[in-house]
């Protein structure tokens, strides 16, 4: 008798109130993407057709924004490839330094590696304006403004707290036998490393290294305040639409798609994977 | 360096040194000699306007910076800006969450779909509000207003605040739906099917049993929520630039002003000597849970 009435459960979720439940999830992801699906219509207008009172949802689509926002002296691609540098960049310097770090702390742990580790995350509350005068005096005299190293160690320096923060989650999910076994038969701290738990905790480190890549590409505090042409990344490109430009609509919106299209899809594959270990493992 | 594998102790800390040395210079070098570069800043009467009358000015800075009605305006948003965003993007996350954890026809598609604005760039969801969506004339939240007969509203220069919590808000509340609803789904059915033979409704199976499973999770939301919006700047520089007045004007955007508009840098560092105290109060409460987390973690 108690079997059947679990059993009605998922049956009644089927019924009107589940339908409308259904409708609503549905309605409510479709105005979340509006605005981006809005912007994506858009760009595929011609200027008179984007800035019009009375907004217009069918119209014949139009590449000429997207082709002038690409052609040569528009910049895009100056800004694409300092965007991807500095991206990519920080993104395997933070993982250079994380791996070693949260591998002494997962498999090596003392009380001091605890307060390591809290101090690190901490370092995540000292916000970047904490530290903006100094650093962008220090990098005027040594050269380093409007360089890609220079921004490129701001990002690794924003993120690397998170990474270390994930990958240790990561390491902590792998049993420490593991490596005590691999040093048993000999193996060096460098070849436990690399041949034991990177390829064990290769998925984790993955998620670690997208999360950072869409953190840093999406920064605008360090490349508008570090940045002026040089080095400047897609903020910095964007950006430039707020002012005048701003009235040309479909060509601000296709500027934007360029901007957003590669790492909203990189996040669309990266979803699942991201969330694990920033909650320290307490999701599975 | 004597050999390591002799002792077994001194096994276990010798690479723990090394493997965790270019980390902690590197937050040292990027992060905390500028903050002390900063706190001594502070203590300066420095404007790159006046090179030469620099020197020791004791806690001038922030008596200037404590009579700025502009600070106070500063801050007063900033704590508004949390507040709100978290309040509203951690409350409609868990709605969310749960209204997704249900089985439906393509949950997949719709999810990925809700979630996306979490990897828009900031900026450009600035541009995206400012004119496509909360322009009074030709934005779409006008046209809809106007279809409907209402006058439509001057989001940005009537509710300027509220716009740009509507923005941010919008980005957020993905990030939290995202790490919720995974939460939710790691929780274990057997409690729940417990509960219901016992005759919880369903408010009490959420109250006692969803909601506990959850508290972790939802303190790293709020954590690291709070750490982005005590620092939001992309959203304002995009659409308001602080105005109209200070409305908009939130710590980061007042030292940025300070900085590179009045070339205060005194003045400037002892604002931010402010944000990074506010940061850190919020942090002692945070960061004693986590702390607390790795420790049971550790435990198991």
């Amino acid at each position: 008798m108690t079997s059947s009435t679990i059993d009605q459960t998922p049956g009644r979720k089927k019924s009107t109130g589940g339908t409308l439940l259904t409708l609503l999830a549905w309605l409510i992801g479709i105005t979340m993407f509006f605005p981006i699906l809005w912007v994506v219509l858009t760009a595929l207008k011609t200027e008179q057709t984007a800035f019009s009172m009375t907004p217009t949802f069918i119209f014949s689509p139009t590449l000429e924004s997207f082709k002038s926002a690409l052609a040569q002296g528009s910049g895009y691609w100056h800004y694409a490839l300092n965007s991807v540098i500095t991206a990519v960049g920080s993104t395997l310097v933070g993982l250079a330094l994380a791996i070693p770090a949260a591998y002494a702390m997962a498999f090596y742990p003392s009380k001091r590696t605890d307060f390591t580790l809290v101090w690190m995350v901490s370092t995540k509350f000292i916000p970047a304006v904490g530290v903006l005068i100094p650093v962008f005096l220090v990098y005027r005299s040594l050269g380093l403004l409007d360089t890609r190293l220079g921004l490129t160690m701001l990002f690794t320096s924003m993120n690397l707290p998170i990474m270390v923060w994930m990958v240790y989650s990561y390491f902590r999910d792998i049993p420490v036998d593991i490596v005590e076994a691999a040093s048993i038969d000999g193996a060096s701290t460098a070849q436990t490393m690399f041949r034991v738990i990177l390829p064990l905790a290769l998925p984790g480190l993955a998620s670690t290294g997208l999360l950072a890549l869409i953190l840093a590409w999406n920064e605008s505090f360090w490349s508008l305040t570090m940045t002026d042409y040089h080095a400047a990344t897609l903020a910095v490109y964007t950006a430039s639409f707020k002012s005048g430009e701003g009235l040309f609509w479909a060509r601000l919106s296709a500027a934007s798609v360029l901007t957003i299209a590669p790492i909203v899809v990189l996040g669309w594959f990266a979803q699942r994977q991201m969330v694990r270990g920033l909650t320290f493992g307490a999701v599975k | 360096m004597s050999d390591p594998s002799s002792n077994p102790s001194s096994r276990q800390r010798a690479p723990t040194k090394r493997l965790m040395a270019p980390s902690v210079l590197f937050l040292l070098v990027w992060m905390i000699v500028p903050l002390a570069m900063t706190l001594y800043y502070s203590l300066q009467d420095y404007n790159l306007m006046m090179p030469d009358m620099r020197g020791f000015a004791g806690f001038l800075s922030y008596e200037l910076l404590f009579t700025d009605p502009v600070f106070w305006d500063a801050l007063l948003n900033t704590l508004l800006l949390v507040a709100t965003c978290l309040l509203v993007t951690v409350v409609a996350g868990l709605a969310l969450a749960l209204l997704f954890n249900r089985t439906f026809v393509g949950r997949g598609i719709a999810r990925t779909l809700a979630i996306s604005p979490f990897f828009v760039m900031p900026v450009v969801t600035g541009l995206i509000w400012k004119y496509m969506l909360l322009d009074p004339v030709y934005g779409l939240f006008s046209w809809v207003m106007r279809s409907m007969g209402f006058e439509p509203i001057q989001w940005l220069s009537s509710y300027p605040l509220l716009s740009v919590v509507m923005m941010i808000s919008w980005e957020w509340t993905p990030f939290a739906l995202l790490i919720l609803l995974t939460g939710l789904q790691s929780l274990p059915e057997d409690q729940l099917e417990a509960v219901r033979l016992d005759g919880a409704n369903r408010w009490q199976e959420f109250r006692h049993i969803v909601l506990p499973h959850l508290g972790q999770v939802l303190y790293v939301v709020i954590m690291l929520e709070s750490i982005f919006f005590l620092t939001s700047f992309a959203e304002i520089y995009a659409t308001t630039s602080g105005g109209p007045g200070t409305a908009t004007t939130n710590l980061p955007y007042y030292i940025y002003l300070g900085a590179f508009f009045q070339y205060d840098i005194g003045l400037s560092s002892a604002a931010a000597i402010g944000a990074v105290v506010l940061a850190n109060i919020c942090a002692i409460f945070l960061i004693r849970f986590v702390a607390g987390n790795l420790n049971a973690g550790s435990q198991r």
